[in-house]
């Protein structure tokens, strides 16, 4: 029941937002909705510690340890970055950069993008899946403009053609995948739920398989911003207003890596092979050495964490491409740390910039005396992502790192490299935006970064102490992708 | 065997003899749709007679190369003629009638052409053949593109059993097969120097392909060379009719079949001239460097019709 | 072996559908190129139907119909308005020649049919063939989006990319379930709806459709 509330909250969310208009208090309801979202994904999630996985809906949906486990992240990071984007975008519409019909344009597409990727995340059907990540893309399009600056506008351009020919090809690779399924599954509606190709897919036909893999892969990998399909991901993220930023960072690449997940599993039960994960090992570990370098040219500073979302998600890639319980247990924590860091980060960015009125990193400098709350959050943030130890990246490179040593050691001097090169040049960006001299007085009114510190504090406590029935969580998803 | 010979003997004659009347036909059908009033069907009979009967004009500069290569080209296309199986299949010179054999001769005839045509030295003769050259660069591979996509079907390059399987076979819908014909079509128009990549009634330098490789022949040299024009166009017809058209044609040794054989082709001839005439009529010239782009077509549909052979029908 | 004559209609459709393709790369006209592809999604339409009334799978009529009315009648409608609108049906030489784009193309069919070639022996489909001719369709739309500079082409281009796609299903799997092609088509039909949004407002902030203009964010 609670799948139902799940899914239902964030569409009616949409719909009536969409109606609400710009009457008052549209960001507090924009907030409610998703906090009720947020319920209703910790009551599924109760459920499914509780019980197990489960199966609803005549099978259109399936929930178990590891899709559960994106839900509640999803649903979180969700309803923090509504709380953060009602004074963002009341700013940002003081400044003139907004009007109501835009501000309406957002709280609704916002909840609708949540939809999807609920969606994406709990339905059973990969064909609904498509369907679902063609969606979240599509709201999120017209929010990656939404300033209509000639700047805004080609991102979202680049963005909409990038990402549609990548999941039209995500297309054809379900379509294979229904194609190998419906000798064994026969035709109809049956055929393409995950469950009853996981139940059969040592049947599979493996020439098509691996070809349909190939599909999916590039499909859902540009939308993951694998190299060298990524160059959508750093306009489309320096361009959008930041709460867009933030969740298409710390959400969409995860929803769409998890669609990659899932065929992987299927592949790999098919073909009895290492194909698909050394495929996506190869792209994960480019991308994760190309987005270091790239890093290192920037002078914007939502392009550089954006080069640095490329970075992290190849690594996660990469580690879910090794395989075995520890690696995919590192990818899984991984996704957690990055997503909560990343939003945090950008969360804190966002008022960085608004207060400067630029994203040129050379034009914002002493953070700390001008307001030292943003200072001090994006400070903490950037530590926490480059894998500085207290912080829970730090664990969960330490593990994928490790762990490439003890299974490819060939890869880990440029793992090694890169993140090395990615460390030096985004804490050399930072340390002078955050410490540098200024002449700008202190600001009159405190930014509110709840979320940023809600969000540092969980990375670092789990960075510290991962409780037992999560360990336990993470372990059974791990078991879940092929140990 | 002697029967054989007879009837191949018969149809190369008829071809040729035959081959200024289709010209004049489609003069004819031509004159008709553009509301002029046609010279008679005959016309290219008596304007070869005309031609045959004045005295040759030659350049002094000219070399014997010159004078022998209307007899040559008038060969060349005879032969062809002879080969295509019109009304009979399976004639004693089948064995010859391969259709790469068949570009082969094609080709030489061209070159003759084209090498008599800058014998002079004039500027037009030079720039009508290196046009020449341009179209049939690209005409001749998207003509071997058509053959091989028939010779596939028939698992041979030799026309009489190509002819033999298409028209003796079940039914059945080639989309490769269609293709091939479309550009075959586009070839013929290409090669016979007709709209839309040349005009074969007019002498304006700046369009002119053709015409400006023959404006130093005259009288029986001419004569020859538009009596191999319209043996070129009977070919490509005939040729045309073998492989895309073929039901009719008389297969081997069979006498009672060829009357019938012949009236059908005559009424194919008919009605392709009268295609031909229209499809001029309602088309323009394009622009010689737009013949290219014509042409890329053509060999486009060509080699597509060849790979939907291997996808769709094998 | 001769198939029956519905199938070898749906190969000459596939083939159809091959050569509007390459018709489309070869297009410079915008209100041209929008006929192509409502000729395209008409050819596509009935082969889907000649499908589902030779296999008795129903719910291909519902593909087949909605298809013909998005593709052949109601996209091209809006398509030609806009075009109408916006005033921009001049001729655009694309980035890379004709005939270069031609031959690009016919390699790329070649390269598909290879891809498709041990598919199509395993399948079980009768018209398993046409995958071949699907992927080579996709494939060709793709050089269609990446030589166009102009907006609207290449939205017809990812079109035409997914009348492809949609070709894919039909032929060689007699159709995805029906819930799954209709989300297919809700989203085609809001991304297009998105799109026309996104090409007036690009109009509005360039005073052109020429992607041209749109080359600032790039990497230094």
């Amino acid at each position: 029941m609670e799948i139902f509330w799940l899914l239902g909250i964030p569409l009616a969310g949409g719909v009536f937002l969409a109606l609400w208009g710009s009457r008052r208090h549209a960001p507090e309801i924009n907030a409610l909705f998703s906090l009720a979202t947020l319920l209703a994904a910790a009551a599924l999630t109760h459920r499914i510690i509780e019980d197990g996985p489960m199966m609803v809906g005549a099978g259109w949906f399936f929930i178990d340890s590891f899709n559960v486990f994106l839900v509640a992240l999803t649903a979180f990071v969700a309803f923090t970055t509504a709380l953060f984007s009602r004074p963002y975008m009341r700013i940002e519409q003081e400044h003139g950069r907004l009007n109501d019909k835009r501000l309406r344009l957002y709280h609704s597409s916002y909840q609708i993008f949540i939809g999807a990727m609920l969606l994406a995340l709990t339905t059973n059907n990969m064909g609904i899946l498509w369907v679902a990540m063609e969606a979240a893309t599509l709201a999120t399009v017209l929010l990656v403009s939404l300033y209509r600056t000639p700047a805004s506008l080609e991102a979202a351009w680049k963005y909409f053609i990038l990402c549609g020919v990548g999941i039209a090809l995500a297309l054809f690779g379900t379509i294979l995948l229904y194609f190998a399924a419906e000798k064994i599954l026969g035709s109809g509606g049956t055929a393409l739920l995950w469950t009853h190709l996981n139940g059969v897919k040592a049947q599979l036909e493996p020439t098509v398989l691996s070809l349909a893999f190939v599909f999916l892969l590039v499909g859902y990998g540009t939308k993951v911003g694998l190299a060298p399909l990524h160059s959508w991901l750093p306009d489309a993220h320096a361009e959008g207003p930041t709460p867009v930023s933030a969740v298409l960072s710390g959400l969409l690449l995860n929803v769409a890596l998890y669609a990659v997940m899932r065929s992987k599993v299927l592949v790999d039960g098919a073909l009895g092979t290492d194909m698909a994960g050394n495929l996506m090992m190869g792209f994960g570990l480019f991308s994760v050495v190309l987005a270091a370098f790239m890093i290192k040219r920037q002078t914007d500073v939502k392009r550089m964490f954006a080069y640095s979302s490329i970075e992290h998600m190849g690594l996660i890639t990469f580690a879910f491409g090794m395989g075995g319980a520890v690696a995919n247990f590192a990818a899984l924590l991984h996704m957690t740390m990055h997503s909560l860091t990343k939003s945090a980060i950008f969360f804190a960015v966002g008022h960085a910039t608004q207060k400067a009125g630029t994203q040129l990193m050379d034009d914002i400098r002493g953070l700390i005396k001008t307001n030292p709350t943003i200072g001090w959050g994006l400070m903490l943030g950037t530590i926490a992502i480059l894998g500085v130890p207290p912080f829970g990246v730090f664990a969960s490179e330490f593990l994928i790192i490790t762990t490439a040593m003890h299974e490819h050691p060939w890869a880990t001097p440029f793992l090694l490299l890169a993140l090395g090169v990615a460390f030096a040049s985004i804490f050399g960006r930072v340390q002078p935006m955050v410490f540098g001299e200024t002449e700008l007085p202190r600001l009159p009114h405190q930014p509110a970064l709840a979320p940023v510190f809600l969000h540092l504090g969980l990375v670092l406590m789990l960075g510290l102490f991962i409780p037992p029935y999560l360990a336990d969580w993470y372990r059974q998803a791990a078991e879940l992708l092929g140990g | 065997m002697s029967t054989g010979i007879l009837l191949q003997l018969a149809q190369s004659l008829l071809a040729i003899l035959l081959a200024p009347l289709l010209m004049g036909w489609v003069n004819q059908c031509r004159a008709w749709l553009q509301g002029r009033s046609a010279p008679p069907i005959t016309q290219p009979y008596r304007t070869l007679r005309k031609l045959f009967h004045k005295d040759a004009v030659i350049a002094h500069n000219a070399s014997p190369l010159f004078r022998f290569a209307p007899y040559m080209i008038f060969a060349c296309m005879a032969l062809a003629a002879g080969i295509v199986p019109t009304i009979a299949n399976d004639l004693p010179f089948s064995p010859a009638a391969d259709v790469i054999a068949l570009v082969g001769i094609f080709a030489l005839a061209r070159v003759f052409l084209a090498l008599a045509a800058m014998d002079i030295g004039s500027p037009f003769g030079t720039l009508g053949a290196r046009r020449e050259m341009l179209v049939s660069f690209l005409a001749e591979p998207a003509l071997l593109m058509v053959f091989f996509t028939a010779s596939f079907i028939a698992q041979s390059t030799e026309l009489p059993v190509i002819v033999q399987t298409l028209a003796h076979r079940e039914f059945a819908i080639y989309p490769s097969i269609s293709f091939a014909a479309v550009a075959f079509w586009m070839i013929s128009v290409a090669e016979n120097a007709r709209i839309p990549v040349d005009n074969p009634s007019t002498h304006l330098e700046l369009t002119m392909i053709h015409e400006a490789m023959i404006l130093e022949y005259s009288a029986r040299h001419l004569a020859l060379i538009e009596w191999a024009v319209a043996l070129k166009l009977f070919t490509y017809s005939t040729l045309g009719i073998a492989l895309f058209l073929p039901w009719g044609i008389a297969p081997q040794g069979d006498i009672a079949a060829l009357p019938l054989a012949l009236l059908v082709m005559i009424a194919k001839l008919l009605l392709g001239g009268a295609a031909l005439a229209f499809l001029e009529t309602i088309s323009a010239k394009v622009r010689l460097f737009r013949a290219p782009e014509f042409l890329g077509t053509a060999f486009l549909l060509a080699v597509l019709g060849m790979l939907i052979h291997f996808l769709l029908e094998v | 072996m001769t198939l029956a004559y519905h199938l070898q209609i749906v190969n000459l459709l596939a083939a159809l559908l091959l050569l509007i393709s390459f018709a489309m790369l070869s297009q410079r006209r915008v209100v041209a190129l929008v006929t192509l592809f409502a000729w395209q999604g008409a050819a596509l339409a009935t082969s889907t139907a000649i499908v589902a009334w030779s296999t008795d799978q129903h719910h291909l009529y519902y593909s087949a119909a909605l298809t013909l009315l998005l593709k052949v009648i109601a996209m091209p409608w809006y398509f030609y308005r806009l075009v109408r609108k916006l005033n921009v049906n001049r001729v655009v030489e694309p980035m890379i020649n004709i005939p270069t784009t031609m031959l690009i193309g016919i390699v790329l069919v070649i390269f598909a049919f290879n891809l498709a070639l041990p598919i199509s022996e395993i399948s079980g489909t009768v018209t398993r063939s046409t995958l071949g001719i699907a992927m080579a369709i996709v494939l060709l739309s793709f050089l269609m989006m990446i030589t166009r500079t102009k907006a609207i082409p290449q939205v017809i281009g990812f079109l035409a990319m997914e009348n492809g796609l949609f070709f894919a299903a039909t032929s060689a799997t007699y159709g995805m379930p029906l819930v799954v092609e209709l989300g297919v088509a809700l989203d085609v039909l809001v991304g297009v709806f998105v799109l026309g949004i996104f090409i007036f407002q690009i109009r509005e902030t360039f005073d052109s459709l020429d992607l041209k203009h749109m080359e600032k964010l790039r990497e230094k």
